[in-house]
């Protein structure tokens, strides 16, 4: 895609060791540390900070303590609405998710850029996002199973079924039962790729059509910069949306394995 | 035809889907505003199943933004 004056707005996906080559490997795959594990501990650092920011308990919440507080209580309604009582248990997974997903998404889209810093979102691959979805997946199985043993297949059979669709229904609750990781993970990769191919390719617009000349600049750079802005504004919504819909659905999911249908 | 014309007529059909699904999120947000406008005091309780059918509409066009990108970059 590169070559002409083009942008490409691929590159920015491109995971690259920081330090450590290539032949650094174990049974074949390469543990370099690379741009993504770097953003990944960033993100982690940056959330244990404002963890620790705000869990001091002070009696009178300081303005840290109530932006902590507001999170875990949003997705403690969000178990409790969609799980119930039982939905407690699965508070501190699903709200380590949540917050990993929505700093690694906002991180990802800091204008870090003007200080020589390129901020990498490992969100946008499908190798992360899959990952935390198997993740999810595998411990609605596991509760699946350890709550309900063999009965936890009733799953497939939703109540007050026809008997003439019972050979039909349980392979279409079954495969869309196995498609969940992968929709979940898709989800969360395409969306944070689209957005930032997209600014990458508005950006291109504004520099190239700058470097064109005036009347270029004017009519096409000029109209470019203001919907970048507005496209920005949108990824950031996009960034929270996304991390709400991972949990929402991951607790979901999670609703299913405890409560059967 | 030429196989590369083929591909990117075949990549930007794919848009078509993204334009469809603006449509399916559309109808999801304003339906929403539609039924919350008339009864308020329910609204608050259906914003997990708003979010789930938005996440439904959207999925759909981000597979057609897959689509365009595997037939570009991959096939």
């Amino acid at each position: 895609m590169a070559g002409g004056g083009k942008i490409d707005p691929m590159h920015q996906f491109l995971v690259e060791p920081l330090f450590g080559t290539q032949d650094w490997s174990i049974a074949g795959y390469n543990i370099a540390f690379t741009n993504s594990a770097a953003w990944m501990c960033i993100a982690t650092v940056a959330l244990i900070a404002f963890m620790t920011m705000g869990t001091r308990g002070a009696l009178v919440p300081g303005r840290g303590q109530a932006m902590v507080e507001g999170f875990v209580r949003f997705v403690d309604n969000m178990l409790s609405a969609n799980v119930g009582p039982e939905g407690k248990r699965y508070v501190p997974y699903i709200f380590s998710l949540f917050m990993f997903i929505l700093f690694a998404n906002i991180l990802g889209l800091l204008p870090l850029g003007l200080f020589g810093i390129h901020p990498f979102t490992f969100t946008s691959h499908f190798t992360i996002t899959g990952v935390l979805a198997i993740m999810s997946f595998s411990i609605v199985l596991i509760v699946g199973f350890w709550r309900h043993g063999f009965h936890f297949f009733s799953l497939f059979v939703p109540h007050g079924t026809p008997v003439w669709l019972l050979p039909l229904i349980p392979l279409i609750e079954f495969v869309s039962f196995m498609v969940r990781p992968f929709s979940l993970g898709l989800r969360l990769f395409v969306a944070m790729t689209a957005g930032h191919v997209l600014l990458k390719v508005l950006a291109g617009f504004i520099i190239n059509s700058g470097a064109a000349g005036i009347a270029p600049g004017l009519f096409v750079g000029v109209p470019s910069f203001v919907l970048m802005v507005g496209i920005s504004a949108l990824e950031l919504l996009v960034a929270g949306i996304q991390a709400y819909v991972f949990a929402l659905l991951t607790s979901l999911y999670l609703n299913d394995a405890v409560n059967l249908h | 035809m030429d196989p590369a014309a083929a591909k990117l007529i075949g990549a930007g059909l794919a848009a078509i889907g993204a334009g469809m699904a603006a449509i399916g999120v559309g109808n999801v947000f304003g339906s929403f505003l539609e039924g919350a406008l008339r009864n308020p005091g329910a609204a608050d309780g259906q914003q997990g199943r708003l979010f789930i059918g938005f996440a439904a509409a959207e999925l759909l066009g981000l597979l057609s933004f897959v689509v365009a990108m595997i037939l570009i970059f991959v096939a």
